[in-house]
């Protein structure tokens, strides 16, 4: 294989990869913020989608009106789960929040079962379906549209947590919880806010991906898993880390699917995530002295 | 204490009512009774669901006619989840409790071959809509089991007679890593070699992959005149595309697990012109008119999606033949299981949707290599392939 070849194999590495990794930043800012794994994250993608896909078909509307409204509705829905589910509890337990997320995972699941049934459905792309050619290589403009809405999201995020009140108030909560909330840091909205703030991220991901990935209603929990993984690769916690263990992971899976043999290419990104854990228990971005403080 | 009260009386007069309504019930010819257990829930539901709303259509229907000679058909349904425990308990309790006559399902293969010891041992007749093999091989063994859908090796067959008959010798395959994705890539490497077929590339996707163009790439590379892509999981919608992305121009097979239009709409443009086997129902339309199967086709097609208002399905339709093999023997020969089972095996010409079924005691399953035909899509809808 020449070298257009090792080309079209890193781009759809950072096809797959950017999905993994957006979903990755969504698990990592309810951790930073609560120091649980929101096993729902996965959902949150799934209804992006699905709401998008109802709105732009059924519904009939311009991808740039449904495109808000499906990140809202997502928002919203993320934000009374947190409202409904996890602020009702005095003192809850991590163990107790988990499993939370993991029965709200499948009652999201459910409902979208009810609500769309068990077909699979496909969203136009947002602009030309023609394969754009770079050095040999073809790359999908969809592809296109998937970094630059990643590296839109980033900056957002990067500026968000820098720069403004409430994202250093977060980051505040990250810290440490009780002394954010001793200098008058209102714990339980920041916990609100990062429920919501990840539903939106987690419902960006699974819009932009539809066209490509297509969706149904258990689409969820796998893309859920695999953005774990990157989550955990990239240090939990650490949105940068988050995306770019996410291409990282992309990268391999699909070097081993186009060079060794696809059967193994789940394994082989496995592997490598497992050998970067022994080496590293923080991932390749955290910070060993921080992870030594979190519960997990 | 009042409102105690009237709970219990709501809940005595509900008994009352339902004892009454039983009661008359069985004034009449008594009901016959027969079981039906699918994976309604869970992860194999796209085949349960629509075999759930058959057989229900066609007990509405036939005891709207006057049941079978003045007896009214009773089907009892069971959801399976697609788990062979619960499919295990579920078959006990219908042969036990409900003594029934005979079982229609289950909907997977590996739920079928659980039960299977349970009614050779019950002496029970069960008509799986299931696809393995297995299930009805080797038939000493599976006296009371029969199985209604096609078989995957005539699939592959198909497929292998018209890759030659394009002249093209070298294939490549690639499959989906689910049960019926690795049970295709068996068969297609077994026949590949009875049929002088060269399999240049052998490759694998995930149920949650989104892009195949790595695997694609190797295909690529090699000398292949055509690929085959077997696979269940909606994400076989994706390798046309990504295909077409590479500027793939070999022609595209694919199972006959990719007999669901939305597959098609999914795959969109890149999807046209990809050939496949299927059963007659999805391309009914373009059937002869002449065509024994077509009236039983038209027909179901019709009530099932004027009822239900969603496309139709070949799973719906494995079950449409099961139950109506076994209203078939109940109307032959009463409420009796092993003469159930005689007629059944002994049943020749038998118009299903899923082919003409000649069942012999060597022979569970009835169907021949020409219950498939090839379609294509064309303008995003399934046709005959013409040549």
């Amino acid at each position: 294989m020449g070298g257009s070849g090792i080309l079209q194999l890193i781009f759809s590495g950072i096809t797959i990869g950017s999905i993994y990794g957006l979903v990755a930043v969504g698990f990592d800012i309810i951790y930073n913020c609560t120091g649980i794994i929101n096993f729902a994250q996965g959902e949150f993608v799934m209804l992006g989608g699905m709401i998008m896909i109802s709105l732009v078909g059924a519904a009939d509307l311009p991808m740039w009106i449904s495109f808000p409204i499906a990140v809202f509705a997502v928002t919203l829905i993320g934000a009374l789960f947190e409202r409904l589910c996890i602020h009702p509890l005095k003192k809850p337990s991590i163990l107790t929040l988990i499993i939370i997320t993991i029965a709200a995972s499948i009652l999201f699941k459910g409902g979208a079962m009810f609500a769309w049934g068990k077909q699979t459905f496909s969203l136009p792309h947002f602009s030309s379906e023609r394969p754009i050619s770079i050095f040999g290589a073809t790359i999908l403009p969809q592809t296109v549209w998937i970094l630059g809405f990643i590296a839109v999201v980033v900056l957002l995020l990067a500026f968000f947590f820098k720069a403004t009140m409430v994202g250093k108030a977060m980051r505040a909560c990250a810290a440490n919880r009780s002394a954010a909330s001793l200098v008058g840091v209102n714990v339980k909205e920041i916990v609100l806010l990062s429920f919501a703030l990840s539903a939106a991220i987690g419902a960006v991901a699974g819009i932009i991906i539809a066209p490509i990935a297509l969706m149904d209603y258990e689409r969820g929990m796998i893309l859920g898993l695999k953005g774990f993984s990157a989550a955990v690769l990239g240090g939990l916690g650490n949105p940068v880390g988050a995306v770019v263990a996410g291409f990282l992971i992309g990268i391999v899976e699909a070097l081993c699917a186009g060079l060794l043999s696809s059967h193994y290419k789940d394994a082989v990104a496995l592997i490598v995530l497992l050998a970067v854990l022994f080496i590293r228990p923080s991932g390749l971005f955290g910070s060993l002295e921080a992870s030594r403080l979190k519960k997990f | 204490m009042s409102g105690l009260n009237r709970k219990w009386t709501v809940v005595i007069c509900l008994l009352a009512a339902f004892s009454l309504l039983t009661s008359t019930c069985t004034k009449k010819k008594e009901a016959y009774k027969v079981g039906a257990i699918f994976a309604i829930t869970g992860p194999a539901s796209w085949l349960g669901e629509p075999e759930r709303n058959t057989v229900q259509m066609i007990v509405e229907q036939v005891n709207a006619e006057g049941g079978i000679n003045g007896h009214l058909l009773e089907l009892i349904i069971e959801d399976t989840v697609g788990d062979e425990t619960k499919t295990v308990n579920a078959v006990n309790k219908l042969i036990e409790k409900d003594n029934v006559l005979a079982i229609v399902g289950p909907s997977r293969s590996g739920t079928t071959m659980a039960v299977i010891p349970i009614v050779e041992k019950a002496k029970v007749p069960l008509i799986s809509c299931a696809a393995a093999e297995t299930i009805v091989e080797p038939v000493e063994q599976r006296h009371w089991v029969f199985k209604t859908p096609q078989k995957d090796s005539d699939a592959v067959i198909r497929i292998f007679e018209h890759i030659k008959s394009k002249g093209m010798s070298k294939v490549a395959i690639i499959t989906g890593t689910t049960g019926f994705g690795d049970a295709g890539r068996k068969q297609l490497k077994k026949y590949a070699a009875e049929m002088g077929i060269a399999i240049v590339a052998d490759e694998t996707y995930g149920p949650g992959d989104t892009d195949m163009t790595p695997q694609l790439m190797k295909i690529k590379a090699t000398d292949a005149q055509a690929l085959i892509n077997w696979s269940i999981v909606p994400a076989q919608a994706i390798v046309p595309k990504n295909m077409r992305q590479l500027g793939m121009t070999i022609p595209l097979y694919q199972s006959h697990g990719f007999g669901n239009i939305k597959y098609a709409e999914a795959a969109g443009e890149a999807g046209e012109g990809i050939i496949f086997p299927a059963g007659r129902l999805l391309a009914v339309d373009s059937l002869p008119d002449d065509h024994p199967q077509k009236a039983v086709l038209a027909r179901y097609k019709k009530d099932y999606e004027e009822k239900f208002k969603e496309p139709v399905s070949t799973f719906g339709g494995h079950a449409y033949d099961a139950l109506w093999l076994v209203i078939d023997a109940l109307k032959a020969v009463g409420p009796d299981r092993a003469k159930i089972r005689d007629h059944i095996e002994n049943r020749k010409g038998f118009i299903g949707t899923g082919g003409i079924f000649n069942f012999s005691p060597e022979d569970h399953n009835g169907l021949t290599k020409d219950a498939f035909e090839m379609l294509t899509v064309k303008s995003c809808k399934f046709t005959l392939l013409s040549e």
